[in-house]
């Protein structure tokens, strides 16, 4: 097995993982969390495909290593703006969890 | 072999920690260790630029503004209050994910070796970019219409975090107002720290275009030492309103496009360059946008405007 391929299982248990927090977690700010670590497990599966992709003298394509830097910056506006929402929730309902109205 | 074999098992360790953790702030730091860990494993896949991406963004901003983020809706809920899943949720989710992860570590091992790749074609036309390091010539070059949307996302993103005010705040100042002892270490640490930051920001944007950095590395170290300096509350953020902070978060994103747009008359296609020039061109369109993304960044880290305008 090559390091490519031992870092590409890792991703895919990472995004299992991050799947499970997402789905099990009731707080909107744990489940913020998890998602993000979804996004990690992906971007890295990205790594693995470039990695494997090596060739005119270079470690790994280039083409989806720039793709996975677009895909962090945006991946923290997301952040950024589900942060502002979780904090709104808060100011208007005093709560900051996602419960069925009672 | 056996140093990767323990950075995954670490990785996938501080993981579980984040996502099985009690308290919300303990599995914030999970993640920020988390985002350094894999830091490293970009690292190890040869991918130094992405991992400068993950170490300061990834891990750092990100962190920064979720453990804000937790210590601010710190016990709103007793546990009582949330809902436990019940034991055949717990179950089928473990299912649905164990599939998932079961899915795609089979496309992992059924990958094709060597993969399809586009590293002899990015390297084959480097020299009419006139940059050295591929990730740049491909985020500026190659494919600059992604990263010109990427800008516009940024902004829009903080669009939607300001339209978060409340009515009355509208026009003030972003984020809660820090106060720290003038004679205290945070201050201290702010005023050695974040000149160093700076440029060692503005070094890591300069040295993108022959090594590893770029301008949204340097960006977010220099958005990292506004907030640091205004953590120690050595500056405030301006009310958002100002017409100059307007003209700094757009100044990136509208002379991309405008220079892309002159590409139909210089070189015949939007967005391309003159191969004499390219380099020239390149670097006109990276200070702004570096200088737009660090303000943006920064601005999301703080938030809404929370603060009544002075009037």
């Amino acid at each position: 097995m090559t390091e490519g391929t031992l870092y590409g299982l890792c991703s895919a248990v990472l995004v299992g993982l991050g799947l499970f927090g997402l789905i099990m977690h009731p707080e909107p700010l744990r489940k913020i969390l998890a998602f993000n670590l979804v996004g990690g497990g992906v971007f890295l599966l990205f790594g693995v495909v470039a990695r494997k992709g090596a060739a005119a003298g270079l470690g790994g394509d280039p083409v989806p290593q720039a793709l996975v830097i677009t895909g962090l910056v945006v991946a923290f506006a997301a952040t950024a703006l589900a942060v502002a929402l979780l904090a709104r929730l808060f100011q208007e309902t005093g709560r900051a969890t996602l419960q069925a109205d009672e | 072999m056996a140093f990767d074999i323990g950075l995954v098992t670490l990785v996938l360790g501080v993981a579980a920690w984040t996502i099985g953790a009690r308290e919300t702030f303990a599995a914030v730091v999970g993640f920020v260790a988390y985002g350094l860990l894999l830091a490293l494993v970009w690292v190890r896949l040869a991918a130094p630029d992405v991992a400068m991406t993950e170490a300061a963004l990834g891990s750092g901003l990100t962190g920064g503004l979720l453990l804000g983020a937790s210590t601010r809706l710190a016990r709103t809920d007793g546990p009582a209050a949330i809902e436990k899943p019940s034991a055949i949720m717990r179950l089928a989710a473990a299912v649905l994910c164990t599939l998932v992860s079961a899915g795609l570590a089979a496309l992992v091992l059924l990958m094709l070796e060597p993969a399809p790749t586009l590293a002899p074609r990015a390297m084959a036309n480097i020299a009419a970019t006139g940059l050295s390091n591929p990730v740049t010539a491909v985020l500026m070059a190659y494919r600059a219409i992604d990263t010109l949307l990427e800008t516009v996302v940024l902004l829009l993103a903080l669009v939607g975090v300001w339209s978060l005010a409340r009515d009355r705040v509208w026009g003030g100042l972003p984020g809660p107002y820090h106060r720290a002892d003038p004679h205290g270490l945070l201050t201290f640490t702010a005023q050695i720290l974040v000149p160093i930051g700076i440029l060692i920001g503005i070094y890591i944007f300069w040295v993108g275009s022959v090594a590893p950095g770029g301008e949204f590395q340097g960006a977010t170290v220099l958005a990292a030492m506004w907030i640091i300096a205004s953590m120690a509350g050595l500056v405030d953020a301006p009310p958002v309103t100002r017409r100059w902070l307007r003209l700094a978060l757009i100044a990136g994103p509208a002379l991309f496009f405008a220079i892309g747009l002159a590409g139909f008359a210089i070189a015949g296609g939007f967005l391309a360059y003159p191969e004499s020039h390219a380099k020239l061109l390149i670097l006109m369109i990276e200070v702004p946008v570096t200088l737009s993304i660090a303000t943006t960044l920064a601005l999301l880290v703080a938030g809404p405007p929370e603060r009544a305008p002075a009037r």
